[in-house]
């Protein structure tokens, strides 16, 4: 692929954490890096074993294919591949992925100068994924807590997972996640149509700038939280949004065994009410 | 500053006790429920389990005797419901029902003292003979619910006159005027296992012949209608049956398919035998002793006191944990042979539900239960 003409001066050596100068090249538009290699080694070799898990399963229709984790009577020890061992390596070689992914973002970011916002953002969806798969289930005693590979059946484990507690809805966590994730879009629709309003204006209009983006807020609800600020926001809603979805998991089940509606009885017993 | 870590300390240790209180420490106990990777699981805290198994130990046996000699129908009078006895078997077994139903009055909670044992003065001993006849009927045809272990008397008494799970039709919750309540929303109510969901849902299905259904068996609505009022009664009921089995809906269900039965657990029509079971118990034997029952004994509608899946279970998947009392009370296995001989109340026995698996299938309860 081609290089712009100014991409050359972004192309500086450094910022590697591990490998040193080894790695520290393109390919492509591509930075490769230490961890562009562990990404590339656990993508390929994660995909690969889903495919053959696909392959000595029943079924080739994409959504019912399905990579299920060992019977909880292996506990937290190894399966058999064919009983869920393939599950265990699978999910080894996604947080090994994922991660390698979030220190090759590191690695770029030190190249640049930046900071490590992304990362930090992205390791909280990492933090999600590893509460499930791997918290969740050592606190629990057994790998087979995890969730199933496949498009289907990891919909259906979340739906029954939900029937556990009798009803989901009920779980403080998931109210503040589901809170999160409806402000994220909020937070998300409003700056992008804002950014629009300012920038791409109808023919004969001028583009305008900051001042007028903050006065539209200012007169519609009386504060602009301002340029930078909103950006704080948009981090924060979103990641809070992976952040109590890990929590309202983790605590089902580890912390909790019942019904959720019976959790809030705490609040109904409360001395203050007689 | 120093204000300021005091303000820090003090919120932390709020926020702690309050996380602490509302919180399990892990691992539970976990059973695996249907196919790996499927989240059809139950989890148990230990100590919780503990407390179940303590709750549900059984009583020791009263030793056995011989049914052999000569017949209790022939030599007390006015034995309806346990006359095919032997005189040893029926003494045994009184004293049985008085160690399980009255242990602190005794005999005289049915049985006037200087009176007749064959008296019926007492509205205590009429009940007694509805619910032993109940117990035969249980145990003999409806052993697709209650299996082998059968019930006896203790599986619902417990020591107790009434059993402390019992039911009576439900009253509106007060609201200001002109504003709905629907019989839900209510606050604290173990009836709706503390939902918002209706608080009566004992009512439309265990007493009138409501059909817990109101999935479409179509992936997309055509022409099926339930309205969410029905669909909210049967989450409700559901709740019932898992809080008095102290399971989830896993334990019959996989939620990607509540309906289909093939991918139910078998349990799953186990309840649905006890659900019939429970209809028939409440309208053949219990509601017909409301004729007699002192007001104590009556709801606020002034209704009989009824069964449902906790009088039975109490928090457990099997009563007593499936302790098998029946085989050493063989004598509450089955109805007394000669059906002349049933009560005045057993008249109005209705004939028996209709149990082919198609009736499952059958409509969709309405509106018109609510």
């Amino acid at each position: 692929m081609s290089m712009l003409s100014f991409e050359k001066k972004y192309r500086v050596r450094g910022g590697t954490l591990i490998g040193g100068d080894l790695f520290d090249f393109w390919i492509g538009p591509f930075w490769v890096g230490f961890f562009g290699v562990t990404t590339a080694f656990f993508a390929f070799l994660g995909t690969g074993l889903l495919i053959y898990g696909a392959a000595i399963g029943p079924t080739w229709n994409v959504w019912q294919i399905s990579i299920a984790p060992p019977d909880l009577s292996y506990g937290l020890s190894m399966a058999p591949l064919r009983e869920g061992g393939l599950w265990q390596i699978i999910t080894i070689c996604a947080v090994g992925a994922f991660g390698s992914w979030a220190l090759r973002q590191v690695e770029i970011s030190r190249k640049l100068g930046m900071g490590l916002h992304i990362p930090f953002a992205f390791s909280f969806a990492i933090f999600a994924y590893v509460t499930l798969v791997i918290i969740r289930p050592v606190l629990l005693g057994a790998w087979g807590h995890g969730f199933p590979y496949g498009i289907l059946s990891h919909l259906d484990w979340v739906s029954n997972v939900g029937y556990q507690f009798l009803h989901f809805h009920y779980n403080p966590a998931h109210m503040i996640a589901v809170t999160f994730f409806f402000t994220t879009a909020l937070a998300l629709s409003m700056h992008g149509s804002l950014i629009l309003m300012a920038t791409d204006p109808r023919e004969g209009e001028t583009v305008k700038t900051g001042e007028h983006e903050n006065t539209f807020f200012r007169d519609s609800i009386g504060y602009s939280v301002g340029a930078l600020g909103i950006h704080r926001v948009g981090v924060f809603v979103a990641i809070s949004a992976a952040f109590w979805s890990a929590v309202c998991i983790v605590i089902s089940g580890p912390f909790w065994t019942r019904g959720w509606p019976e959790w809030w009885n705490w609040w109904l017993e409360l001395p203050v009410w007689y | 500053m120093k204000a300021f870590t005091m303000k820090r300390f003090a919120s932390v240790l709020v926020l702690g006790t309050a996380l602490m209180t509302g919180c399990e420490a892990p691992p539970p106990e976990s059973v695996q429920r249907g196919y790996r990777g499927t989240g059809m699981e139950a989890l148990y805290n230990p100590d919780t389990l503990q407390e179940l198994v303590n709750a549900n130990q059984v009583p020791a046996a009263i030793p056995a005797v011989s049914s052999e000699g000569p017949k209790a129908g022939d030599i007390y009078q006015n034995v309806e419901v346990l006359g095919h006895l032997s005189v040893g078997e029926f003494t045994r077994l009184m004293a049985a029902i008085t160690q399980w139903v009255s242990p602190d009055q005794g005999c005289n909670y049915c049985h006037v003292a200087g009176e007749g044992f064959e008296a019926d003065t007492l509205y205590t001993k009429k009940v007694a003979r509805v619910m032993i006849a109940m117990t035969q009927n249980a145990n003999e045809n409806w052993g697709a619910h209650v299996g082998g272990a059968g019930v006896t008397c203790y599986t619902c008494h417990r020591g107790n006159n009434v059993p402390e799970q019992v039911w009576t039709i439900g009253v509106p919750p007060r609201r200001a005027e002109n504003m709905g309540h629907m019989m839900q929303n209510v606050a604290h109510q173990e009836s709706s296992v503390y939902t918002s969901l209706p608080i009566d849902p004992f009512t439309p299905y265990l007493l009138e012949d409501g059909v817990a259904r109101a999935q479409g068996d179509t992936a997309l609505p055509q022409g099926h209608e339930a309205s969410i009022q029905s669909t909210e009664h049967i989450y409700s009921l559901m709740m019932h049956y898992s809080d008095a089995l102290g399971v989830n809906c896993t334990h019959c269900h996989n939620s990607r398919a509540f309906g289909s039965w093939e991918e139910s657990n078998s349990e799953r029509v186990q309840a649905w035998h006890g659900q019939q079971m429970v209809k028939e118990m409440n309208n053949a034997y219990i509601n017909p002793t409301n004729d007699w029952l002192p007001a104590h004994r009556q709801g606020p509608l002034g209704d009989a006191q009824k069964v449902n899946c906790a009088t039975c279970h109490q928090g457990a998947y099997q009563p007593l944990l499936g302790a098998n009392m029946l085989a050493d009370y063989p004598n509450l296995g089955a109805l007394a042979p000669e059906p002349e001989a049933a009560p005045a109340a057993m008249e109005e026995t209705p004939a028996p539900m209709e149990m082919e698996t198609s009736s499952l299938d059958q409509g969709v309860m309405g509106g018109e239960a609510n």
